[in-house]
């Protein structure tokens, strides 16, 4: 589930008598409690010596009054040090923003590899796991060179010698981490050994569905971020706001259950925040809308500072209002509009991405993707939702922002691609020719 | 396991001690003896009441040979069938072909999404299964969208209103599969039922599985297809090749075991399939190199005849032989070179798919994909290095033979035919910055 409106299932799982069973072992530890789970995982609490709520009906929420409010500034205090190094992060730069993607993916990955991990089997299969990070650096290379090869491709432009090198990796891009793939493969089958077929196998499907979920939702939250930062920023400010404003209209107001999947969810959570969240999305993209830092594509990979034209989504345009509404004209960006079906999407759709995890969690029998976080679990359960915008986001920028149609991205592909710089020129003179003469007879 | 190489394994199985116990009850039926395996499938083997072989060493293959050469004549009419109706299609075409793969597909798919399915279950989940192939259906949506969007649009560029209608059908394609994956994805979430949760997610994975596996391969067979029928006919056929010879070179040689995966494959069999292969590949090249049926593009999703310049992969080159050959010169098609890279795949690395599909059918305790094809198994069974080399025979396509055939004219060709005057205009613009920059710079 996402952000805070886990803080539900923080209380879910200490009240959880599994747990009060298994954590017979409570030590006290430079002043922080320690609680052994039965899977050996030590957990740190602070200050989580929770008992169980005596009722279970929706005024629960209230029980335990003195430990709600001290869960919640557990997840608030860590959810101002992700939101502050987020905002750092975006202060840098799309190729600082590009390294901490891969960042979180290298740590997501880490949490999902081990999480259907048998140890017992593992022993029996030395050098196995070495497989699982094979796959992660030929899905990166596949990845990133797609999307990154006309930048890379840019910011060379200048350095012949290395123009030609770059040009020749980027036409044998696909065959190189073909290979790779084929040899990961053949490893595979090289190691497969008798009565554990079954473990291995299933290691190998699960490593696949986790690359291809981490890598899909990556590679398009790169290839927004280098189309314009605002295309990577409003979309994940927005689940952020989802998540917050749900839960804090949960908190005060909550009653009536919303999914089975995740009982502490409430309707009342659910409206509240999709009302908010649209709003704040026609706002938050006027003020975004403002900066050429977020809205300037990036055309290479340099870190400086960046101008450009910001194009008609975002010049402003005078909207008259009905008579009834206190002002009589409003400043709008046309982008604006996008952003309320940014916004109606992170607040219907998004969430599932939540109840997908929160099924799977219990699929399962698992708590949690991991506990690098604080009060909130690990890297998946904060990312969850923020995959399903992700690739939401980049479909719609495609599909209804870019002006380009597909056939002209192909073609100008190709000619990156495939022509010399001399072929290149000659084309140009070509076509400028020919639209020459349309221009004189139309 | 590919092919004929498969008889092998069919000795296995019946020689299997297990099989015998389970096989308590033969009855005769029209003259076909129906076996009852465990799982209760029956399964019809034409006149395949074996015995267990008494010796298991080397020369087991001569063992029973009269049960040996029947079980070979079976499997022999079921290939001659299975040649001569792709023969047919051949020569129909490439939309015919194009159709045949959707329909392999389809089975293929119905094939692998019984494998796993627990029906005790599936009476529990109504409507469980249709997800399935809504998430085929948008798999063919988008894979089969993207690959013939270019040829869709040529094929009614005559019609200014079918154009129109086209253009916005690919233009929105992107979105549209989205959109019906995402109905699927929510449609699961709101599907899932208390205390089937990890049925549900394991279904849900295994179908990503299996959309993955099978469309990739099928959207680049077609692809290729497209390309020239040769892309498809020359790979294709060196996988049959290839597995008939390894059986007929492990049937009269065959001694030392290649892997534990396929206890009845060998060494002898490997190498002189290898062989001949890459011969035949380089033979054949010339042979099919010759059509102009096979190796023109199809540009557009006509069934008409095809007549096209062959361009220079095609057209004969002489070649000096050192003396010692007997022939002064060689006549050589430059595409045969490329021929001999695919002969190579086909016999090291294409068998992988076919020890891949042991490897799994062992792991999950089945012995064969499914039974559509007397003798040979499942559709999968036939099917699983034939997808590994249609990937590579796509790769190889686009990276190394594409590239070079790759020019001005060709480009400048699909400017002035496929870009409305407003998008020359802006590929124009963009071209010029490019080349703006680099004059700078050199």
């Amino acid at each position: 589930m996402c952000a805070l409106s886990q803080s539900a299932s923080v209380e879910d799982r200490q009240s959880d008598s599994d747990l009060t069973a298994r954590s017979g072992t409570m030590i006290k530890e430079n002043g922080r409690t320690v609680q052994l789970t039965h899977a050996g995982r030590t957990r740190r609490h602070k200050g989580s010596n929770e008992q169980v709520p005596v009722e279970a009906n929706g005024k629960k929420l209230l029980v335990n009054d003195q430990n709600k409010y001290r869960s919640m500034m557990i997840r608030a205090y860590s959810s101002i040090w992700m939101i502050g190094g987020f905002i750092f992060v975006v202060y840098m730069g799309h190729l600082y923003i590009w390294a901490m993607v891969v960042i979180i993916q290298i740590f997501m990955a880490k949490e999902l590899f081990s999480l259907l991990k048998k140890s017992n089997e593992d022993k029996k299969l030395p050098g196995f796991r070495n497989l699982n990070w094979h796959f992660f650096f030929t899905a990166m290379l596949f990845v990133y060179g797609r999307i990154l090869s006309q930048r890379l491709v840019n910011t060379v432009a200048s350095d012949k010698f290395l123009y030609k090198i770059v040009a020749n990796l980027i036409r044998y891009h696909m065959v190189t981490c073909y290979f790779l793939y084929i040899a990961g493969f053949v490893w595979f089958i090289l190691s497969l050994k008798q009565k554990m077929y079954k473990y291995q196998f299933g290691q190998y499907a699960w490593t696949h569905m986790i690359l291809i979920v981490v890598f899909t939702q990556s590679s398009f939250t790169v290839a927004n971020i280098f189309e314009g930062m605002f295309w990577f920023l409003l979309p994940a400010s927005l689940i952020v706001i989802n998540d917050i404003t749900a839960y804090i209209f949960g908190f005060f107001f909550g009653k009536t259950p919303l999914i089975k999947l995740s009982p502490k969810k409430t309707w009342e959570g659910f409206i509240g925040a999709s009302v908010t969240t649209i709003i704040s999305a026609f706002l938050l993209a006027n003020y975004l809308g403002r900066f050429q830092w977020l809205t300037c594509p990036r055309k290479d990979l340099s870190t400086g500072w960046l101008q450009c034209d910001p194009g008609p989504l975002f010049t402003p345009e005078n909207v008259t209002l009905p008579g009834w509404f206190p002002w009589k004209e409003l400043e709008v960006l046309p982008v604006q509009w996008h952003a309320l079906a940014l916004g109606l999407f992170s607040s219907l759709i998004a969430p599932f991405g939540g109840f997908f995890a929160s099924g799977f969690k219990r699929a399962f029998k698992i708590k949690d993707f991991g506990d690098s976080i604080p009060g909130h679990g690990g890297l998946t359960d904060r990312m969850d939702c923020q995959m399903v915008m992700a690739v939401f986001a980049y479909i719609y920028h495609q599909s209804f922002i870019l002006a380009q149609s597909v056939s002209v991205g192909m073609i100008f592909d190709q000619i990156i691609t495939n022509l010399t710089y001399e072929e290149q020129r000659a084309l140009y003179t070509n076509l400028g020719e020919i639209i020459q003469v349309r221009q004189s007879v139309w």
